[in-house]
């Protein structure tokens, strides 16, 4: 099938937009002919027990799949064509487990999270709803793509967010290539203006902190020795300053799998996932604290499995029925795209985990 | 079939089967070699892949340039590291000819 640079699968109808072809795949292949273990058994092996959620910490709300870019290995299959969209109604009934819930984080993605028209309505009542931090996960050119988010940072620095942004490279040619043309320098000036409202200058109580995910079918280096390369390639060359960088694997879902497998790289990848899985990280993958809410009010174990419309076992299902003494304990939903979160040192939204 | 298999890389952990202590002695030396000392790991690495042209071991090749794009070293720094080792290896060739000149001028008078 052709690849529409600029279009998600969804538009162009990929088979790999349907997320029942995407578990299939990855459960065919070497995990069928029983050369590489099914990661259900490989946890079980670690864990002496199925991967099971603990106490509640970080409640990630998807706003919608909408965005400005589409980037080539997005796990969302974002992009402007993407409709779905969280009705303020939703967000009225996510503000209620808000006001009650006792996660600490309330951590909003997307898509680009700031083009859902009430993001930031929601955004100040969720502050009023008395939650410790806010993370927007902003991919920064939404701050120079049109002049009414030109003053997202004095938003973001009014209502005390924590900001994490993607920056794939501190080159134009590496960050362009995955990201799209153009991309880099409005991500350079975005990061600019972080800077110059406080974000990321040290004291400012302002945190800024970055996201690398490699930009091919190879595993990240070690988080810290990227986060130093970074730190001092982009204070020299641009003057910016931010504060962590989290390294996070791709998952082999949604365009990063449709990348794998038309470059040939599916099977070794999946490999190179098994062969670096790491018990310590399996201790703490990110759906052991962390639920995930999508645009229609639907609870994952995580953003992934939301993807891959795999929703939380259990009865309470929805947002709207929420009770988080029934969600603790329950199991997670798995598939191989999970040794994602456990190869190497493990990742998470927070980059990794072991 | 060729000598050479991909697959192979994923074995080399396996060397310590035949000779436990040795093998071991082995990984340990060279992990030790990778960590930061001196010398930051990402300049190990594209030393690594320097040597790695000039030994011309594909599976050297294969693991080096693949931990190049873990560290985000780019192309040009990589092609650039391969360039130092080509250098070398043929400023080694050439300096020989010093040796050929010598013998060229004391047997042919
Ligand atoms: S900016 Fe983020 S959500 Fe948007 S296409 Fe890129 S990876 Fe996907
Ligand atoms: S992909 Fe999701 S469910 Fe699987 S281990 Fe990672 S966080 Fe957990």
């Amino acid at each position: 099938m052709t690849k529409v640079k600029g279009q998600s699968l969804h538009k162009q109808s990929n088979p790999l937009a349907d997320a029942t072809h995407q578990l299939k795949i990855l459960a065919e292949g070497p995990f069928k002919n029983g050369d590489l273990p099914l990661f259900k058994e490989r946890i079980h092996q670690s864990l002496g027990q199925p991967l099971v959620a603990k106490k509640l910490e970080i409640l990630q709300i998807n706003v919608g799949y909408m965005c400005n870019q589409v980037c080539d290995h997005c796990h969302v299959d974002a992009g402007p064509d993407r409709k779905e969209i969280m009705t303020r109604a939703t967000m009225e009934q996510c503000l209620e487990v808000i006001k009650t819930t006792k996660a600490q984080t309330l951590d909003l993605t997307g898509g680009a999270p700031e083009m859902n028209p009430n993001f930031r309505w929601f955004v100040v009542a969720a502050r009023k709803a008395g939650i410790q931090e806010i993370i927007v996960r902003s991919n920064l050119t939404i701050i120079r793509a049109h002049k009414k988010y030109h003053d997202l940072p004095d938003f973001f620095k009014q209502h005390n967010i924590h900001v994490v942004s993607s920056m794939p490279h501190w080159t134009k040619d590496k960050t362009d290539k995955q990201r799209g043309s153009g991309v880099f320098e409005a991500s350079i000036e975005a990061l600019k203006q972080l800077n110059a409202v406080g974000y990321g200058q040290p004291n400012s109580g302002l945190q800024l902190d970055l996201v690398y995910n490699p930009s091919g079918a190879f595993l990240p280096a070690d988080q810290n020795d990227l986060e130093a390369d970074f730190k001092q390639r982009l204070r020299s060359d641009f003057g910016i300053e931010f504060g962590q960088l989290f390294a996070i694997t791709n998952l082999p879902i949604s365009r990063f799998l449709d990348f794998l497998i038309a470059s040939d790289n599916y099977q070794d990848y999946m490999y190179r996932l098994v062969d670096a899985y790491n018990p310590a990280a399996a201790q703490s993958v990110m759906c052991t604290n962390t639920l995930s809410v999508s645009w229609d009010g639907a609870l994952y174990d995580c953003d992934f499995n939301q993807m891959l419309q795999l929703p939380v076992a259990g009865s309470v299902r929805h947002i709207a029925h929420y009770q988080e003494s029934l969600m603790e304990g329950r199991k997670i939903k798995v598939s191989q795209h999970c040794y994602g979160c456990t190869a190497g040192a493990g990742s998470s939204c927070q980059g990794s985990v072991a | 079939m060729s000598y050479y298999d991909p697959k192979d890389l994923r074995k080399f952990k396996d060397i310590t089967q035949w000779s436990e202590a040795l093998g071991h002695k082995f990984f340990d030396y060279y992990n030790a070699v990778f960590q930061e000392g001196a010398l930051t790991p990402r300049e190990k690495s594209l030393i690594a892949l320097a040597v790695a042209h000039t030994e011309m071991c594909p599976y050297c090749i294969d693991a080096y340039t693949e931990d190049g794009l873990k560290r985000g070293i780019t192309k040009d720094e990589m092609m650039e590291a391969v360039h130092v080792g080509a250098a070398i290896k043929s400023g080694a060739s050439l300096v020989h000819s010093v040796m050929m000149m010598n013998k060229v001028n004391k047997l042919d008078a």
